[in-house]
């Protein structure tokens, strides 16, 4: 498309909030992570619809390729339509598909992959989830051990993969295994994709701490996958695996290529959160207690901070005065603020957030259980620390005695060790 | 202060640097100290205002510089002086420019906003009052009507420049609200007292007013009628501090890491140790935080948005703050030297303990959000 014929950001924002007004439901505040399996394949399946909707209406993959189903236009218009929509229900679960796997295809997939799947993840029609850490292998994903051996032009695939979100109602999956043992741990591995509900693959729930399934385990048992999966080349997985990290990073910043990060719902709900726990204070008749006072204006602070460091440091990545990795920045400052801001409200709540999820008190004590999951989700705040201080700063790296050591003699030495 | 600086704004920064480097550099701090000699000058601040830096919210017709951008420019300097450790009341005097401009008279403009911008007359801002209170809408110094006369009574604290001041821009309660008046340092029932040096860079003093006596023709703007110009200079006075505060605080964590990277200790550099990294990690988060929080304030206050008195707010509670708790750790990171009088550490920790408090505490402000959210 040539720019002079773009539609520009303000018209294109006029007609978003008009088909928006008309067409999406209202915002209920965002669930966040304290929802149960049948409320949450209810929001799912919702979702589908919802995307399917804004996909006819010419409003999905606003900054995705004509050519894949998208609209090619700017983040300028993506910023239109996320102000358009701010107070809407959107097709948040869709967060993921949109903002890691999409961007992660469009970067690294074949022509064909594209074309057959980008479309239809816009549309609604497929929910893509990352099949990346293993019970053994979080932070250290490259030394994680599931394999995929060659066979023919086929691969067969064995292992387990951990804390995919959402698995049990997604569609495809794109999932990082070893595929030469007798290369160095980072350079053995290989990108492939597939279907969820492919003959020889077991998936799991994983019931947490608030009593939700957000998560998921899965088991591989001779599964087969055509050469044609391989996302990228043979044995350069990490770099497709370190492109997907990036952009997982980036779910938080302006930078995601996801739509449905509104104003008042960042997918998780934690916008909505400081709202919740200002009238919390006030319904428990706390509003004038210096302490609780403090607690709310440190709140109200960390939430102020939050979209000026977004722009900053994008507009430092922008200008090439901070690497890439700045990203670690905006996802550090959530997880903190996050996390803090669910303590808060535990602390104004009181006993009151011992009742359960019931009421708004309530609600803060379930947050709480579940507040180190955003500290450990998307990379934890230790490995964020690292990049900041390796990556941004260009500080010395940690030691890691399995650099550059064939994989197979890395797994005799753990076996050494004991 | 933007990322992407324009061409004129980075020429302006530069010159800003050079000027400070050679006229203010932050070892003269320390033998001005030692001397007992005032760390500002009438001389430095006519060589600095020489070059505009208090000229930028004047317009041209006042002897102003007439940029396209004021406060964004403005704030540019107030980064460099923060950088530099510089003496010189800009804060203070853009202030007062600010409070002249939205309620001077036409006469009260002609007279003093000239002098404001070419250094030749020092006006300072007294604004807090004992029991911490910054807000000027708190004001409790009375000013009675006394015919055509107002007379003052009450007491300001922590008045930047007040050694040098010709006038003092008091807030004081009238019958009809807070007002504010111009008041020369040798006016009958004044009394300034000089406070010791603690930023080694500025001296506060406090003010005693008893039964002070001005004309009406003192006053900036009408009594009880000024409440949103108080707000506005309120808001000022804490952007130009987050600017000057976040630049300071960027300059000690930059020297930091450069100690960490070339002091070694059991055969490795400082900089290579987990636990440090780690916290140094956090240090840079809290400064792209604080820098972040900087610009948008400026942005939202340069353009009328009503959104800046939280942002104001927000920027003091979050840069007070972490100014103060992240170079305290950057002493503990340099260990033994950055407790000594000659490194500089202690200069920069002076200088953010003080910014902590001016113009409110952080504390404050988080309660002044919670008034702000209609809690």
């Amino acid at each position: 498309m040539i720019v002079s014929q773009q539609e520009s950001p303000e018209a294109f924002g006029a007609r978003a909030r008009a088909w928006i007004a008309a067409n999406l439901p209202p915002g209920d505040g965002a669930a966040g992570l304290e929802v149960d399996d049948e409320h949450e394949a209810q929001i799912v399946a919702e979702a589908r619809q919802l995307q399917k909707l804004i996909f006819e209406a010419g409003f999905a993959g606003i900054r995705f390729p004509a050519e894949y189903g998208g609209q090619g236009l700017t983040r300028a218009h993506q910023l239109a339509w996320r102000e358009a929509a701010a107070g809407y229900r959107l097709p948040s679960a869709f967060n993921v598909t949109h903002g890691i796997l999409a961007p992660t295809l469009l970067e690294f997939g074949t022509a064909e992959q594209k074309a057959r799947h980008l479309p239809a993840m816009l549309s609604g029609d497929e929910l893509w989830v990352q099949f990346l850490s293993e019970p053994g292998a979080g932070s250290d994903m490259a030394g994680l051990l599931t394999r995929a051996v060659r066979d023919g032009d086929r691969f067969l695939l064995n292992g387990s993969k951990i804390w995919s979100t959402g698995a049990h109602f997604s569609d495809y999956a794109m999932v990082l295994a070893r595929t030469n043992p007798e290369m160095p741990k980072h350079a053995g591995l290989s990108m492939f994709y597939l279907p969820i509900r492919s003959p020889g693959v077991t998936v799991t729930p994983i019931k947490l701490v608030t009593g939700g399934s957000h998560f998921c385990q899965e088991f591989f048992d001779d599964v087969e996958l055509p050469a044609a999966s391989l996302i990228g080349a043979e044995n350069d997985g990490w770099r497709v695996a370190t492109g997907l990290l990036f952009h997982e990073r980036n779910m938080v910043g302006a930078n995601s290529l996801n739509d449905h990060v509104s104003v008042t719902t960042r997918g998780d709900g934690q916008a909505d959160a400081g709202g919740e726990i200002v009238a919390l204070a006030a319904a428990l008749g706390r509003a004038g207690d210096p302490l609780t006072r403090q607690l709310i204006g440190e709140m109200l602070v960390l939430q102020a901070l939050e979209d000026p460091a977004i722009a900053r440091v994008n507009a430092l990545m922008a200008a090439g005065r901070m690497p890439a990795q700045g990203a670690a920045i905006v996802k550090l400052l959530a997880s903190l603020s996050q996390y803090r801001i669910k303590e808060i409200g535990l602390e104004i709540a009181g006993t009151s957030a011992l009742a359960g999820p019931g009421d708004a008190a309530g609600v803060q004590g379930q947050r709480w259980l579940g507040a180190r999951i955003g500290t450990i989700a998307g990379g934890s705040n230790e490995m964020q620390r690292n990049l900041i201080s390796e990556r941004v700063l260009g500080l010395p790296r940690e030691a890691a005695p399995d650099r550059d050591v064939p994989f197979s003699q890395v797994l005799a030495s753990r076996r050494a060790q004991g | 202060m933007d990322v992407d600086l324009t061409d004129e704004k980075r020429f302006l920064q530069e010159t800003a640097r050079k000027f400070l480097e050679q006229a203010a550099p932050v070892s003269a701090l320390r033998q001005a100290a030692l001397a007992g000699a005032p760390p500002l000058t009438r001389e430095f601040w006519t060589q600095a205002t020489g070059l505009g830096f208090a000229a930028l919210l004047t317009p041209e017709h006042y002897g102003g510089a007439g940029t396209e951008q004021p406060l964004l420019d403005l704030v540019v300097v107030a980064g460099e002086m923060g950088r530099q450790l510089a003496p010189g009341p800009l804060l203070p005097v853009s202030v007062v420019t600010d409070a002249l401009l939205a309620a001077g008279t036409p006469d009260q403009q002609r007279q003093y906003l000239p002098g404001l911008a070419d250094g030749s007359r020092l006006i300072t801002w007294a604004a807090g009052e004992p029991g911490e209170v910054w807000e000027p809408a708190q004001a409790q110094t009375t000013a009675r009507r006394d015919g055509r006369e107002f007379v003052l009574t009450g007491h300001k604290i922590a008045v930047e420049a007040a050694d040098l001041a010709d006038e003092f821009l008091v807030t004081a309660r009238a019958a009809e609200g807070v007002a504010q008046f111009l008041i020369p340092r040798d006016q009958p029932g004044l009394e300034i007292r000089l406070q010791p040096r603690y930023d080694l860079a500025r001296i506060f003093g406090d003010l005693d007013l008893r039964e002070v006596r001005v004309p009406a023709e003192a006053l900036v703007g009408e009594p009880g009628g000024i409440g949103a110009v108080l707000e506005h200079q309120y808001q000022l006075a804490l952007c130009l501090q987050a600017a000057e505060t976040a630049a300071l605080l960027e300059r000690i964590f930059e020297e930091t890491i450069s100690y960490l990277r070339t002091r070694y200790a059991f055969g490795r550099t400082l900089a290579s140790y987990q636990a440090l990294k780690h916290r140094i990690a956090d240090h840079k988060l809290w400064l792209e935080a604080a820098l972040g929080i900087s610009t948008a304030l400026t942005h939202a206050l340069a353009a009328g948005d009503p959104g800046s008195a939280r942002l104001a707010s927000a920027a003091k509670a979050h840069i007070g703050d972490q100014a103060v708790t992240i170079i305290s750790d950057c002493s503990q990171l340099f260990g033994g030297i950055a407790q000594t009088w000659e490194h500089d550490m202690h200069l920069y920790l002076r200088r953010a303990t003080a910014n902590k408090f001016v113009y409110g505490s952080p504390a404050q402000h988080r309660d002044r959000l919670c008034r702000l959210s209609g809690l």
